[in-house]
């Protein structure tokens, strides 16, 4: 008697799992586009994911209210799913697979950095998974990786820019850098910017090459070192939080010499935690925010409305990658509700799309998903905002 | 060349300095209840956080204070609120452990469950954006050829120094300290003298608490950008700091904080910096190994 009870009971779970998969996949299938989202919301640089997160919702607002986007005929809603990756490497290889096989989503957005591109790109690739990154510029993210794509520009394209900047501007015959050893995009972004100089300027053009640890506070060392090398100007490849402070301790030690700063100085909270010692330098970045015009300007000002202050450059980036899922889903033709054929399809739809018309530049995709598309230099002004210096296009 | 020398001398001081001065901390309390406080690194930055409140209040906020005045203010009510919550922790977290008769190894892990809580509690109520230490006193930078020194440099390393020669009357001159030396020395002896054990570590963490606050102000008006885990690298550096100088003995935190700064810098300056916590710490590794009690740590058979 009581086994009966028993397989009655497991039979009335068998039914129950089966109503609810049903469910769930019809739900999912009927009229909503999952994408998630891997992104720092917390950890070294929580300005960043914030203004990913600001710029999907506000897209997403947009999209919705208009009754969602329209994919073969039939309007889907969209439906974002924040993740948060605590820039770490770990996390966000952890925060990809849950978003790929617990909340099944379409495609994924980020992560920002390089430091976790690289390692969330090969779980998106071995998931058969599109996945865009916003902001990584190391071209590790894509490399051989045809299931993954970016929105910014790559390194190998922003560090020349940066040596030809400083040779032009500042008249530099000798240049030091100092790095985060343990952040991917600062590594290789230094090793390029040196590995350039050096061909341009001769072999002993690189007076100082230091580097500094996760999480270090004082750099007093490394640029005591730096400064008695006596270079023309100094690169600093790093995140915002940490340029501030190794601005303030190289003018502590006698600098007064200029920094060349690349696309990581680019954000909303550089200013404040730097203050007067960060104006007068420059960075190369996507896009300049004071002095925009057109679409670029029509986001920013509808962002600033929202939130509250300028956007910087990942807001845009992330903006302009959303578009690309977007125009990709478009590029498909239709959805299948089968998860696995409509990643498929998504995957050809961006690889597929002739020009996306960004507002940190227009851009398509070369073979290995990298966008071809120009960057600009900006000057920190007086006012503490980023103004348009210069624009190179490759 | 010998310029950058004396330079990176300086540089060592000032970062020796915060290593020696939560080192003292970590040492006042194992020396006292041998208890590895390992939420001490968040109490420093709790210290900091607390220092950023005020600090705010009185310079930014309504009184609107000049800096020097804000920081005559700041100081003393950063270390007296530091030394309360320090004191608050040992209550409601370890007393109640020791009470119960606890192990001395499940109160090193209740410390290091509530230095995470602080972390994270800070995350949680106050935000993962950063935040910025207002200037408070002008920096003036002096120059003597090759040499850069600032006043804040030099008040951080006379500070440290200062507090030390303090600390050290009170633990050797005073009835307090004494009774801390004792409680050291056999705890359960002292109990049966008539000494007040409870008021005795409540003192020991009022110090090292207050130490971290003073610690916390420094820091952040030398390295004006906080976050929640500030504390968890320095504090664990700190702690390998008080071993390597000997665990229990000041004179052994506040040397072993300056030779951990030491270390840390001129490593940088001689070789590439990228293998600088590889070799620091492995000098570090072969004074253990060749002294296993630390510079100035006496054998003692009940250690953790």
């Amino acid at each position: 008697m009581k086994k009966n009870v028993k397989k009655h009971y497991g039979s009335l779970i068998f039914c129950a799992v089966l109503i609810f998969l049903y469910a769930s996949i019809s739900f999912a299938a009927d009229d909503t586009i999952k994408i998630g989202f891997n992104i720092p919301l917390t950890g070294e640089i929580p300005k960043v994911g914030e203004e990913s997160k600001f710029a999907g919702q506000m897209l997403l607002n947009e999209v919705n209210a208009k009754g969602g986007i329209d994919v073969g005929g039939k309007k889907y809603k969209l439906e974002f799913i924040y993740e948060d990756n605590e820039s770490k490497a770990e996390s966000a290889v952890a925060v990809s697979l849950k978003l790929i096989e617990k909340d099944q989503v379409l495609a994924m957005v980020g992560p920002n950095s390089s430091k976790q591109a690289i390692p969330a790109g090969q779980v998106a690739n071995d998931n058969r998974t599109p996945m865009i990154s916003p902001w990584s510029t190391n071209p590790d993210t894509t490399k051989d990786r045809p299931w993954v794509f970016r929105a910014a520009f790559i390194d190998p394209f922003q560090g020349p820019i940066a040596v030809d900047f400083a040779i032009k501007t500042f008249k530099a015959g000798k240049a030091a850098v100092l790095y985060a050893l343990a952040n991917d995009y600062s590594k290789n972004l230094a090793e390029i910017f040196q590995a350039d100089f050096k061909k341009k300027k001769g072999d002993g053009a690189i007076v100082a090459f230091e580097s500094y640890g996760d999480k270090d506070q004082d750099f007093s060392a490394q640029l005591t070192k730096i400064i008695a090398a006596k270079p023309d100007v100094i690169f600093l490849p790093n995140n915002y939080n940490e340029v501030a402070l190794i601005v303030k301790q190289a003018h502590d030690l006698g600098w007064k010499g200029p920094f060349m700063g690349a696309d990581a100085w680019g954000n909303s909270e550089l200013m404040t935690l730097c203050g007067d010692d960060c104006k007068g330098h420059y960075f190369t970045t996507h896009y300049a925010a004071a002095g925009a015009k057109g679409a670029t300007k029509e986001f920013i000002d509808k962002y600033q409305k929202l939130f509250g202050y300028q956007p910087a450059d990942v807001a845009a980036l992330t903006w302009d990658a959303i578009n690309v899922v977007l125009a990709g889903i478009q590029n498909a033709g239709k959805l299948t509700g089968n998860i696995r054929k409509d990643r498929q399809a998504v995957r050809d739809g961006i690889a597929a799309i002739k020009e996306v018309k960004g507002i940190t530049g227009n851009m398509k995709f070369d073979e290995q998903g990298d966008p071809i598309k120009c960057a600009v230099v900006v000057k920190i002004n007086d006012a503490g905002q980023f103004e348009f210096a210069e624009s190179v296009c490759p | 060349m010998f310029d950058s020398i004396i330079q990176n001398i300086f540089n060592a001081l000032q970062w020796g300095s915060f290593y020696s001065l939560i080192a003292l901390g970590y040492t006042l309390v194992y020396g006292v209840l041998r208890l590895i406080n390992f939420a001490h690194g968040d109490i420093f930055m709790v210290g900091a956080y607390i220092a950023y409140f005020i600090a705010i209040f009185f310079f930014k906020g309504s009184p609107a204070l000049s800096g020097t005045t804000t920081l005559a203010l700041v100081i003393p009510l950063t270390m007296i609120l530091t030394a309360v919550f320090g004191v608050t922790l040992e209550r409601i977290a370890y007393r109640p452990l020791r009470r119960k008769g606890a192990n001395r190894l499940y109160v090193v892990i209740t410390a290091l469950m509530c230095g995470l809580i602080l972390e994270n509690g800070n995350l949680a109520f106050l935000g993962a954006s950063r935040k910025s230490f207002p200037e408070l006193i002008d920096k003036v930078v002096y120059n003597f050829g090759m040499i850069s020194m600032t006043n804040l440099k030099i008040g951080v390393i006379l500070s440290s120094i200062i507090v030390y020669f303090i600390l050290n009357t009170i633990i050797s001159k005073t009835k307090i300290g004494m009774a801390m030396r004792g409680i050291s020395y056999d705890k359960f002896a002292i109990p049966l003298m008539g000494i007040p054990i409870d008021t005795i570590i409540v003192v020991t963490f009022i110090l090292g608490s207050s130490l971290a606050g003073l610690a916390g102000i420094l820091f952040a008006m030398s390295y004006p950008i906080l976050d929640p885990f500030m504390g968890a690298i320095i504090g664990w550096k700190a702690f390998i700091a008080a071993v390597v100088g000997g665990i229990g003995d000041i004179k052994g935190a506040f040397v072993g904080g300056f030779l951990l700064g030491i270390v840390e810098i001129l490593v940088v300056a001689v070789f590439p910096s990228t293998f600088r916590d590889l070799i620091a710490f492995s000098i570090l590794l072969m004074i253990l190994v060749i002294k296993p009690t630390g510079l100035f740590g006496v054998a003692k058979s009940t250690k953790i």
